[in-house]
């Protein structure tokens, strides 16, 4: 801890849980999975550019799942795509989250009745921690996605953490 | 899932195809791009055979976004209700697919457009036209390793959203070119926005080409990569930057022409081969450029004109064709985005194929990145501008 | 040239293989044999007059008839005219000849008409099916098929 040694002489010592500690850290740096599926995905970098700018929150993107903690599923998942979609949740590191954006993953959209190749919903493969509605969501929405994960990684806990499995 | 894909045998045998031009047989290596890679722009997913670095032969797989477009359209209740699966095909440019969907069936039913419509029509399609290329050149820069352009790209296309938003409430599916007219009439003060949009987008513009197009780096990475000839451009139907990239002189708007285009001053803007040979990266990237200036005089001339009147007044009440056939094409920001309706006399169509510029664009992918690097291939997918929307439909 | 030039010439030069033609319609098409398209296509795009370098589009079809057909939208950039040609297979023995020698372009295309309609293309280079998986049953776009219950393991329906 070099950098730390004889800054806290005067009795500047914070006091957490473990817990709050850890959820703290997660919650500031979700750093998110740069993958785009279909309309969504142009909100979403609509998100990351200059106006709506996700990156105050934390949210970098990665190219890789391995480096991830938040995968965001922008878009129609088709059934040729969720095959691909399970394997890459199957590659980010736990504790992992999912945010299903927009209509079409969250319950097939407007393809619900007569997509015969449309997946009605990602949470048929993969479990999901936020749905946000739209068609496409605005980048606010996903803003609003994003800070309410952060409130469910507030209140998670190390003894009470499940892992989600599909 | 399992893929089964056996090459061709002959890729090795046949000189022409191993453009590195060994005779010694060196290993092939086959190596996976996509569906999930930050540069295929999309689910697209390409099998490259590499020899080393250089690719000898590229097979595209696509369908990861495959939403059964055409069974929706046949599926409808009636025309106007196809519309906005049509805007979510190619959802960078969902008013050239609207209109381009309206003039098909309008010309089934053989109606005339009223004079104020056609002029908000050639706005939202310029607009939107430049908000395309918007993306299509920041994207391309961030491809390239310059992150700048993309925020300059993405702060200027906010403005265009706005615009839309103004006049139809949605920022990116608009649901706005109907059948016979439009769905709103244009707000107040739009004409002015659009004004200072234009006005202030040119310096936008120029920021782009001293910071990006006339780049040392940039050039290098574009200019002589990923050459497509005139003739292999035609014989694969390509269309739109990618046709007139490569030195064609045509653009649907001016040669096919629809709307009100001929009423204006503007010009067809072509691949010179300014930086290196014409139809190469640099040619493409250069027309989208260039286009979004001949966009910009456009929308000026068109506001500064436009008479009032009804838009909804040609609106038909009920869709019914007569039974028949049509094919109708125009220019959308991507390149030829055609409708082919087959009507039965019903009230919802018997037949819809789009014919998707980028699905055409992209099959003669693997004709130009064939003895290109590995790192040129990412070149090359950017300069073809896709939308997997489109492509897959 | 107009569409009642280009059916003369095509009936003086291949006979029966044209067959027969709406030129009064909104857009003049012609019916030519499933059998020889490559050739009759080959012709109309080197034939200097005709010149059809550009085809615009090539659309499966499954008629009301119950036979499948494929429509070809061409076009010449130098002539700047156009012709629909149009040719049709029984269900029961759906085969056309492939034009992908012809134009580059159609080899997607009818790789997308096979996916949908279930078309085959004789002498096509690689004729796999190209937007739904290699395993996806039946062809989608035609009139009769239903949606499976399953596919690899996930429900379809909603």
């Amino acid at each position: 801890m070099g950098i730390l040694n004889y800054k806290f002489e005067s009795g500047n010592i914070l006091i957490t849980s473990l817990d709050g500690l850890l959820n703290w850290a997660r919650l500031s740096s979700l750093w998110q999975m740069q993958f785009g599926l279909a309309c969504c995905a142009i909100e979403m970098m609509a998100a990351s550019a200059s106006n709506f700018d996700i990156m105050r929150f934390g949210v970098i993107p990665r190219a890789t799942p391995r480096q991830c903690d938040v995968m965001i599923v922008s878009g129609t998942v088709t059934l040729k795509m969720a095959t691909r979609i399970k394997r890459l949740f199957d590659q980010m590191p736990e504790p992992r989250y999912v945010i299903s954006m927009g209509s079409c993953s969250n319950c097939g959209g407007p393809y619900w009745e007569h997509g015969y190749h449309v997946l009605k919903g990602v949470d048929r493969v993969i479990p999901v921690d936020v749905y946000v509605p739209g068609c496409p969501p605005r980048p606010e929405a996903l803003l609003e996605g994003i800070i309410k994960l952060q409130e469910k990684v507030r209140k998670e806990s190390l003894a009470k953490k499940t892992v989600p499995t599909a | 899932m399992k893929e089964s894909r056996t090459l061709p045998t002959d890729y090795v045998s046949s000189p022409e195809r191993t453009s590195s031009g060994r005779t010694l047989r060196t290993d092939e290596m086959i190596l996976n791009m996509g569906p999930q890679h930050p540069s295929t722009h999309g689910v697209l997913r390409l099998e490259l055979v590499v020899d080393g670095e250089i690719v000898v032969d590229v097979i595209p797989h696509i369908g990861y976004l495959h939403r059964c477009f055409e069974k929706h359209a046949e599926h409808m209740t009636n025309y106007q209700q196809v519309i906005p699966y049509a805007d979510r095909m190619d959802y960078l440019s969902s008013m050239c697919n609207d209109w381009a969907y309206a003039l098909a069936v309008e010309k089934l039913l053989k109606i005339e457009i009223p004079e104020r419509v056609q002029y908000i029509r050639l706005i939202m399609a310029e607009l939107q036209r430049i908000a395309s290329h918007l993306i299509a050149v920041g994207t391309y820069a961030i491809d390239m390793g310059a992150f700048t352009p993309f925020l300059w790209c993405f702060r200027d296309r906010e403005r265009i959203l706005d615009l839309f938003e103004m006049t139809c409430g949605a920022r990116l599916l608009y649901n706005y070119i109907w059948v016979g007219g439009v769905s709103h009439d244009l707000p107040p003060r739009f004409v002015e926005k659009t004004k200072d949009f234009c006005r202030d987008f040119r310096k936008t513009l120029k920021e782009v080409h001293d910071v990006l197009s006339y780049n040392e780096i940039f050039i290098k990475r574009t200019a002589n990569v990923g050459v497509l000839p005139k003739d292999v451009a035609i014989n694969y139907a390509c269309s739109g930057p990618m046709l007139r990239g490569s030195g064609v002189d045509w653009d649907l708007r001016r040669d096919d022409p629809y709307g009100i285009y001929d009423r204006f001053e503007w010009a067809v803007q072509i691949g010179k081969g300014e930086a290196g040979t014409v139809g190469d990266c640099w040619d493409r990237y250069m027309v989208r450029m260039r286009e979004m200036e001949e966009s910009t005089k456009l929308i000026e001339q068109a506001v500064a004109s436009i008479p009032e009147g009804n838009v909804q007044s040609a609106i038909p009440k009920r869709i019914r064709p007569e039974a028949g056939e049509v094919y109708v094409r125009s220019e959308s920001p991507r390149g030829e985005l055609g409708f082919y309706i087959v009507s039965d006399g019903t009230a919802s169509p018997y037949r819809v194929k789009a014919r998707a510029p980028a699905f055409v664009n992209l099959s003669v992918l693997s004709e130009i990145s064939r003895g290109a690097m590995v790192a040129d291939l990412v070149a090359i997918v950017g300069s073809v501008d896709i939308v997997l929307g489109e492509v897959d439909r | 040239m107009t569409a009642q030039e280009i059916y003369d010439n095509l009936k003086a030069k291949f006979g029966d293989a044209v067959g027969e033609a709406k030129l009064d319609a909104l857009q003049p098409w012609i019916a030519i044999s499933e059998t020889r398209t490559r050739e009759i296509c080959q012709f109309l795009r080197d034939e200097p007059t005709f010149a059809f370098d550009y085809l615009s589009c090539l659309s499966g079809m499954d008629y009301p008839d119950g036979k499948l057909g494929v429509v070809y939208h061409l076009f010449s950039m130098t002539h700047r005219h156009k012709i629909v040609l149009r040719t049709m297979c029984t269900r029961e023995h759906p085969h056309i000849q492939s034009v992908s020698a012809v134009w580059g372009t159609a080899n997607w295309h009818e790789r997308e008409a096979y996916d949908m309609f279930g078309i085959v293309f004789d002498e096509h280079p690689d004729l796999r099916r190209i937007l739904c998986g290699d395993d996806y049953p039946g062809y989608p776009l035609r009139k009769d098929f239903k949606v499976p219950e399953f596919y690899n393991g996930m429900k379809v329906p909603y």
